[in-house]
């Protein structure tokens, strides 16, 4: 080796250097593979057009195709619908049950698994099982509304467009329902930390419960609240697998069918027609969307961390 | 034993009135009654509905209670849909995706937190990005890649590389075994270093033996988060004779045509092995889950 005489120099350093990035090296790899190229390919995809195996630029005309595709719109539409309608129900529902499972001092653990246990179930069993309850005609829950001498509904099946659907708010039950103990459980650890002087102060000046919830529980747990809201945000917008099973994913009259939906579908529903770059142009228009509110928690826990 | 609880909304001195007490114990029985309802009640028509005949599965009404038990939908599901092929495979899936994912990301974080190679920063902030990056978005760029890898040309859908090495490409994982290893004293690794240990040695003998707590957080989740999973499932491992599926998957295919006690049958066999996870590791889970679900 030429540089022999230097070894004893920078040896060592270029050394541990090696090694460090041997250790590296896997994790890397999948990143570049899996996240990193796919994201500047996304992009490049969703310029180019495939036609009988030539790839060539298409400038703007995949936008323009998904942009002038009615679908698109009713697509959005319903994401938006999904994400409003989960939020009412998933966001405010656990806040309002980890207060009342906080004021309980007994069957703690059980309450708490309870709620988390529809979380550890494989979605496709909770959500045929729902499908089970949904069914207008042998279903469990309009077996509940007929004794009640309440109308039975159609549920995930129930057609019409205008909001709230039915449709959807049966979609969001199910998700709710699988998915509200992740929230519960993180808004109870936050109100574990809230100081019990302020209650007492409260007291003293004669705060009912819901003044202290309005002015003590709620601006304490601000910071989780605002975290957890853009999570969800973000995660309800990605919705596909609950619409997907209970209702085969596009609903009477395309009325459940999401974004998500959408790019699978453009991608592999369509036979013949099959169209990744379509697919890729409406994941870049949903890239957009989601990373103003991913872009704001990240913004809202970098400014905690200080 | 009450006084030892933190001061919540409502006062101790309330509770202890008369009235206070009887509210509590009202509130309290109502509680557990109804949320006893709404989160095992649904479970309960999962495996009892699986033991009702096909007819009665879908019988108008419905019945609370099965007329006449058939175990026999369980096993006919059993064998019908190969659950058994489909537990194996998406064992095979977690399990291997759990490796991997321990040795990349175990040795990808030890580098960040201990060796600190050049440019090591700006890599770790680069993974961190990826976090900010929703996994659905990805989801036709990443299928192309698995479908055909740059430069080898390789095609892993069908193959359970297909699952494993996108697993690996977890910034959290990182993020919380980067934290944890951060937190382990430099004294510790700088005495062995001293003697001569290697860097494998180190963190084999020391790091890993400390960081059994956050190693048991990042196993479970990543365990639960590839059995969960459903859409790229679908997507790499569909459609294979024998079937490649993985559980969620198989049961949602055979759904589409099966009869409902079945369907039922094979969703509550689907549901055990999670619900039995769950109950031995509740603990870690449901610590883990205040402990790294939200940094800050």
């Amino acid at each position: 080796m030429p540089g022999g005489t230097h070894r004893p120099a920078i040896g060592p350093r270029v050394q541990r250097n090696l090694s460090a990035h041997g250790f590296l090296f896997g994790a890397l790899l999948c990143f570049a593979l899996f996240s990193w190229y796919p994201m500047v390919r996304e992009i490049i995809m969703s310029f180019q057009k495939t036609h009988l195996g030539v790839t060539s630029w298409a400038g703007f005309s995949n936008y323009e195709r998904i942009f002038h595709d009615p679908t698109f719109w009713t697509a959005w539409r319903n994401t938006l619908e999904f994400t409003l309608l989960a939020l009412i129900l998933g966001f405010a529902v656990p806040f309002f049950v980890a207060i009342l499972l906080n004021e309980l001092r007994h069957a703690k653990g059980y309450l708490r698994c309870l709620v988390y246990l529809p979380v550890m179930l494989p979605p496709a069993s909770a959500l045929l099982l729902f499908a089970y309850f949904y069914d207008p005609t042998y279903g469990l829950f309009n077996r509940i509304l007929h004794v009640l001498h309440l109308p039975t509904s159609q549920w995930t099946l129930t057609p019409g467009t205008t909001w709230p659907t039915m449709a959807m708010i049966s979609v969001v039950i199910a998700a709710t329902w699988m998915n509200m103990g992740g929230a519960t459980l993180i808004y109870l650890a936050a109100l574990q930390n809230i100081p019990g002087e302020l209650y007492e102060a409260a007291e003293l000046d004669g705060a009912g419960v819901f003044k202290k919830i309005r002015h003590i529980t709620i601006p304490q747990t601000r910071f989780i609240l605002s975290v957890l809201l853009l999570l969800q945000i973000v995660a309800t917008m990605q919705m596909f697998v609950e619409a997907f099973i209970l209702n085969g994913g596009q609903g009477a009259g395309n009325n459940t069918e999401s974004v998500v939906y959408l790019i699978y579908q453009y991608a592999f529903a369509l036979s013949g027609a099959s169209n990744f770059n379509s697919a890729a142009a409406l994941g870049v228009v949903l890239l957009i969307v989601l990373s103003v509110f991913s872009g704001g928690y990240l913004w809202l826990t970098r400014t905690q961390e200080r | 034993m009450a006084d030892t609880y933190a001061r919540t909304l409502i006062s101790p001195a309330q509770l202890h009135r008369a009235r206070g007490k009887l509210t509590y114990r009202i509130v309290l029985t109502a509680v557990i009654v109804i949320f006893t309802l709404i989160f095992i009640g649904p479970l309960y028509f999962l495996f009892a509905d699986g033991l009702k005949s096909t007819q009665e599965a879908i019988a108008v009404p419905p019945t609370i209670i099965p007329h006449s038990l058939h175990p026999s939908s369980y096993t006919r599901a059993w064998s019908e849909f190969s659950l058994g092929q489909l537990l194996v495979n998406t064992l095979y899936y977690a399990f291997g995706a759990l490796a991997f994912q321990l040795v990349f990301d175990v040795a990808a974080a030890y580098s960040l937190s201990r060796l600190r190679p050049v440019l090591g920063n700006v890599l770790f902030a680069m993974m961190l990005a990826t976090l900010m990056i929703p996994a659905t978005v990805l989801l036709i760029p990443q299928y192309v890649t698995v479908a055909s890898l740059p430069i080898v040309h390789m095609n892993l859908i069908g193959s359970p590389a297909a699952i494993w090495l996108p697993s690996v490409a977890n910034a959290f994982n990182i993020f919380l075994l980067k934290r944890f290893f951060d937190s382990i004293p430099e004294e510790l690794t700088a005495a062995a270093e001293i003697d001569g240990a290697s860097p494998l040695r180190i963190l084999w003998s020391i790091i890993i033996p400390l960081s059994r707590p956050i190693l048991a957080v990042v196993s479970i989740f990543s365990l639960v988060a590839v059995w969960k999973d459903f859409l790229w499932p679908l997507l790499v491992e569909g459609g294979y004779q024998p079937t490649r599926e993985t559980l969620n998957v198989g049961i949602w295919v055979a759904s589409q045509t099966a009869p409902q006690n079945l369907v039922l049958a094979a969703s509550a066999m689907a549901a055990i092995p999670t619900v039995v996870f769950f109950l031995i590791f509740q603990r870690n889970i449901l610590a883990g889950l205040t402990a790294g679900g939200i940094r800050g």
